[in-house]
């Protein structure tokens, strides 16, 4: 399914539904995170900034307005909602029991079989969630499409002027590489990437009218035991809150707290 | 039963995570490492003296692109051993050529593990470090990344070295790496490695002389807090935090820093947590071993010249 010369672009992004990180999340007796307070995952906007950049920058004729896909519970139609209010044009919703407990592993199977029915030319996806945290679905999906990672870019996102290559800077941590893929492409982004837009009045009014097509796993071709713990590669035994530390003392600086201070280090064995 | 050890790339001396991962893969038994760029003779000679003899690395140097040809070989490397494991360091470069081999061999993957038992049970923190959980792979192969000081095994002793096999892989190259420009930090320990970090944040107000001078003084690396980073006081590079690097070292000096949920998230593992700020309500006090209230650039320079007075 390589890219066709004279079709625009298909740029898609990939959202996830998330516990807001600003409040306090905890798991459920089923070892699974309770969703409540739940928002667009913060690391995405930069995902969806990265795409709507794409498509402003090569207009209608090379890349098409941007699609949103996300993969969760019925309520995760708000973070699809909230990218069509940033500015996506069209959004997909793959909602389906089965999926619920899914490891990235299984994940990653759904994602590959909603891609291919989509069937863009760009996926675009944050650098993580920010609750699993693992950063590895951009990878596992590009690996089962076969298609190039632009993995982690920090800056520098650039579709060439044909539309065909795409470029982008990424920042490691002992260097600093520019990295090049044709299309069709997996790229992931930052939060160093760029400054994601606010939704503004207008476009907020205008996400009502904006289509979202809802799949279930039939739809995708997918059977049940793909996904789900069944169709998992990791069993969850056990997940709780992090054991406290325990409490520290705390000092005011009386103009010796210096002292103190390489006391407590000297204490530990620490200088 | 093999044990695969996946490095990006290896130089002699080992450093000592790679040491670590080379001690690890003893400890599961069979260890094979697989090198995704092809290493020198005393790269190969170092892995034999940390006993690990068989060393795999493709046979066209994969290095010159990114994830796809090195997960390709490690690929083959698993249809070949089915190895019971497969541990990587927790990188990022490591993750993606794990992830990709993982999802094409149809396994199970776990990252960023704090501890693997003998039943391969893992330990991982996370919600930035306000849980932790416990999952077993239900694969027959099952590929982990490992934090430092995950898995605790004595160093091997030293194995005959076979040299390097290669490997034929497909050839396919994805996304190519068309420059590389290595990033300078000063002279100081790189942030991952180094056994004290001090960090500054939005209290140095951009002046950092102070978080240096210490960081100096304790031979440590220096990091920063997201708004630091953003603010182009320092380089993004040394931000800590969920979106920056996590670091764990004996001894965390965060000066300035309020310690936000994200920035808790990269240090809160450390062993000894010291946290110096004006605000008496910061959350970061929650998390200090020791909390100074007060101004860090009275606390870091008084303490730097105190333990260069104790050491003359």
């Amino acid at each position: 399914m390589s890219k066709s010369s004279s079709a625009p672009v298909r740029v898609l992004v990939l959202v996830k539904y998330v516990p807001d990180s600003q409040f306090p999340r905890h798991f459920d007796a089923g070892n699974r995170l309770s969703r409540e307070e739940s928002i667009l995952s913060e690391l995405d906007e930069y995902a969806l900034e990265a795409a709507l950049a794409i498509s402003e920058a090569h207009g209608g004729e090379k890349v098409s307005p941007v699609t949103v896909l996300t993969v969760g519970p019925d309520a995760a139609a708000a973070a699809v909602k909230k990218a069509l209010q940033m500015g996506a044009a069209s959004g997909v919703h793959v909602s389906d029991e089965a999926i619920a407990g899914s490891d990235a592993l299984a994940t990653s199977r759904v994602l590959e079989a909603a891609v291919r029915r989509v069937q863009p030319d760009l996926v675009v996806t944050g650098m993580s969630s920010t609750d699993a945290e693992m950063g590895v679905i951009a990878s596992m999906l590009a690996a089962r499409l076969g298609w190039p990672q632009l993995t982690l870019a920090s800056g520098d996102v650039e579709l060439s002027d044909d539309a065909a290559t795409l470029s982008a800077r990424r920042d490691e941590d002992t260097e600093v590489l520019t990295l090049s893929a044709p299309l069709p492409a997996v790229l992931s982004v930052t939060d160093q990437a760029n400054e994601p837009r606010y939704p503004n009045f207008k476009s907020i009014l205008g996400a009502r009218k904006k289509p979202v097509e809802t799949l279930a796993l039939a739809d995708l071709g997918l059977s049940p035991e793909l996904v789900g713990p069944g169709g998992s590669g990791v069993s969850v035994l056990e997940a709780g809150d992090a054991p406290a530390r325990p409490a520290g003392r705390v000092i005011v600086d009386d103009g010796e707290a210096g002292v103190a201070l390489v006391d407590f280090l000297a204490e530990r064995n620490l200088i | 039963m093999s044990t695969i050890l996946y490095f990006d790339s290896v130089s002699a001396p080992l450093s000592g995570a790679e040491r670590e991962l080379a001690a690890a893969g003893a400890h599961f038994g069979g260890p094979v490492a697989v090198v995704g760029s092809v290493p020198d003779d005393a790269a190969v000679a170092a892995l034999a003296r940390a006993g690990v003899g068989r060393v795999l690395a493709a046979a066209q140097d994969p290095s010159g692109s990114l994830a796809i040809a090195q997960a390709d070989l490690l690929l083959a490397a698993v249809r070949e051993l089915s190895p019971r494991l497969v541990l990587a360091a927790s990188g990022a470069r490591e993750t993606e050529v794990l992830a990709r081999a993982a999802a094409l061999s149809e396994s199970g993957l776990i990252t960023s593990v704090v501890g693997l038992d003998d039943e391969l049970t893992a330990a991982k923190s996370v919600l930035a470090g306000a849980g932790r959980s416990l999952s077993r792979g239900v694969t027959a192969t099952v590929f982990v990344t490992l934090k430092p000081g995950a898995v605790k095994a004595q160093e091997a002793e030293a194995v005959p070295t076979q040299g390097v096999e290669p490997v034929e892989t497909a050839g396919r190259s994805g996304a190519v790496i068309t420059s590389r420009t290595a990033r300078a930090r000063g002279g100081r320990p790189e942030l991952g490695e180094a056994r004290v970090v001090v960090s500054g944040g939005r209290g140095t107000d951009g002046d950092f002389t102070a978080v240096e001078a210490l960081a100096d003084v304790l031979g440590g690396a220096v990091g920063a807090s997201r708004v630091a980073a953003d603010n182009g006081w320092v380089g993004h590079e040394l931000q800590v935090g969920q979106t920056g690097r996590t670091v764990a070292p004996e001894l965390y000096v965060a000066a300035g820093v309020s310690g936000a949920v994200q920035h808790l998230a990269g240090m809160r593992t450390a062993g000894t947590i010291v946290a110096v700020n004006t605000d008496e309500d910061a959350p970061i006090f929650e998390l200090a071993d020791l909390g100074i209230v007060g101004r860090l650039e009275d606390v870091l320079p008084q303490a730097a010249v105190e333990i260069a007075r104790r050491r003359a």
